[in-house]
């Protein structure tokens, strides 16, 4: 999986609430949502992030990426990442 | 160390000004029993999608729905209406509580004839009567609710043909401020038909008439109607009285008392916007009172309610097959059960709720069957929690026209289980195999051979 990089300057609060300054938009998201948010402020690779939502998580590899993958794509569509 | 229940991670936009669908009032607790049986068992034991009905609830509904009407006018009898449900064991339950029998067809008469109904018990509509149909239930006493004059006239030659005497009752339409209108069945009130065929019927010596039948639609969602209905009814009930001397057994109102589903133009919820049962029965009981009859000489009520009575007693479960995203962003979810099964949602928003615990997090969906069609859709939009592949949902107020409408089409019909009152768990109606399905199939000998 491609390694992406969050915007810098998007704010993300404890309980789900995205507020992106640049254009004034406002998310939604869930706590998994934060967690990989969180993780990707931390410039984790996709595959490091998988294996901490399995070590924490009731869930196989195959289901994490899938999500994972699915997730990025939501957030580059929204322009909150950028593929590096 | 347990691990932590996981839940994919989901982003949702939030357009400001508009409400998000979000949260909500979509009630987020899941169903994992029904009637104290675990759905989780029930699947592991019969797989799904799986049809389940309660016994309890069927009995319930008909129970307080009898209480209802009887705590308002003193002589009241329900019959099924066939072609709501017409499971064997489902009949057989409100058989048990007391109710008649309603049939639309052939098949359906003999079906609650098979079951024990006595002809006398059955009330035979629709517009379509086979004279084969006919003969049997004249010769069984069933009361006939003669559709136009053509049948009419073919009960009036079999009568005389056979030197038969059958027991009539017509239906009426009439304008009663609805839209559909349903003048397609019987006889017209407003433009004097029904009036012409009761004096058609009372001249005939082979034909006696015992009642009136009307059934205004279904659904209905206001109460007026039935007593506009109900006052028409008893004035050509009191003419017969006046006019020819002839006092009828019973007035029929029929059915079409809304369940609690909602449907897909409306924007609230079925039980936030329309009337009580107890108010229904107060529009079709009070005008009743104005016959020319009292006490013990009052005309039976009889009632032939079908989804008010069955549709909360059944539920679908189906399976989670996969998730996906559309190319406008939505959720879609993948069921293993589709509008073959749930003809109903081409009209009701069906609720479908998880039956596994889930994030809380909720996000706006559609809901797809598994057929390779367009159509295919229970919901167009519905807010659910993530789901993922394998988990299961509960689709509620399914018990009404499901099993009935349901088709055999690019997948078979699954089983049908009935919980007991006992908790106990029947079989009612197995699934559907290839060889159910082909049976009635006749290969011709030429065809029967190629090679590819
Ligand atoms: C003659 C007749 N009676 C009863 C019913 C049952 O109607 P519902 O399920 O709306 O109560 C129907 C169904 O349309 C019907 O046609």
């Amino acid at each position: 999986m491609r390694k992406y990089k969050i915007s810098s300057n998007l704010a993300i609060s404890e309980n789900g609430f995205l507020f992106y300054p640049l254009t004034g938009e406002s998310f939604t998201v869930n706590q998994m949502g934060v967690q990989i948010l969180n993780l990707l402020k931390k410039e984790e690779k996709p595959e490091q992030i998988i294996s901490a939502i399995i070590d924490e998580y009731d869930t196989d590899h195959a289901t994490a990426e899938r999500d994972l993958g699915e997730f990025l794509t939501q957030l580059k569509n929204y322009k909150l990442v950028n593929e590096l | 160390m347990d691990k932590k229940v996981y839940e994919r991670p989901v982003i949702i936009k939030q357009y400001s000004g508009l409400m998000n669908k979000f949260g909500g009032t979509t009630d987020q607790t899941p169903i994992k029993d029904i009637d104290g049986v675990s759905v989780k068992q029930l699947v592991e034991d019969f797989g799904s999608p799986l049809f389940v009905m309660s016994e309890d609830k069927i009995r319930a509904n008909q129970r307080k729905m009898l209480r209802i009407f009887k705590t308002r006018y003193p002589k009241v009898q329900f019959a099924w209406s066939y072609k709501t449900n017409y499971l064997d064991s489902v009949c057989s339950v409100f058989h048990q509580e007391g109710s008649w029998a309603e049939v639309v067809s052939e098949f359906e008469y003999d079906k609650a004839r098979k079951l024990g109904v006595p002809g006398e018990k059955i009330i035979f509509n629709g517009p379509e009567k086979s004279s084969s149909a006919l003969i049997k239930a004249i010769k069984e006493n069933a009361k006939i609710h003669i559709d136009h004059f053509d049948e009419l006239y073919q009960i009036i030659e079999i009568t005389e043909s056979l030197n038969l005497k059958a027991n009539v009752a017509i239906r009426v339409n009439m304008d009663v401020g609805i839209y559909p209108k349903w003048d397609r069945f019987g006889f017209n009130y407003e433009n004097g038909e029904a009036e012409a065929a009761l004096r058609r019927i009372v001249v005939n010596d082979k034909l006696n008439l015992i009642g009136l039948h009307t059934h205004i639609g279904t659904y209905i969602m206001s109460a007026e109607p039935y007593r506009l209905a109900a006052v028409k009814i008893v004035e050509l009930f009191n003419k017969l009285i006046d006019e020819y001397d002839i006092t009828l057994e019973y007035i029929d109102m029929g059915g079409g008392l809304p369940s609690n589903n909602t449907l897909k133009g409306q924007y609230l919820e079925a039980d936030q916007i329309l009337p009580s049962y107890e108010q229904f029965a107060d529009a079709v009981t009070s005008p009743l009172f104005d016959t020319k009859l009292s006490g013990d000489k009052m005309p039976l009520l009889i009632l032939e309610s079908g989804r008010a009575l069955i549709d909360d007693a059944g539920y679908l479960i189906s399976e989670v097959i996969g998730n996906k995203r559309l190319a406008d962003g939505r959720r879609a979810v993948i069921l293993n059960a589709g509008v073959n099964l749930l003809f109903t949602s081409f009209w009701f928003k069906h609720k479908i709720v998880p039956a596994q615990d889930t994030g809380g997090f909720t996000e706006n969906s559609s809901v797809y069957g598994p057929l390779c069609m367009n159509i295919d859709c229970l919901r167009e939009e519905i807010v659910l929690p993530a789901l993922k592949r394998k988990d299961h949902v509960v689709i509620l107020n399914t018990g009404a026209y499901s099993v009935t409408q349901w088709m055999q089409f690019i997948t078979m019909r699954p089983k049908v289980v009935m919980i007991m009152q006992d908790k106990t768990v029947e079989l009612i109606r197995d699934s559907e195999n290839l060889e159910y399905i082909t049976s009635p199939e006749k290969l011709p000998e030429k065809l029967k051979e190629f090679s590819l």
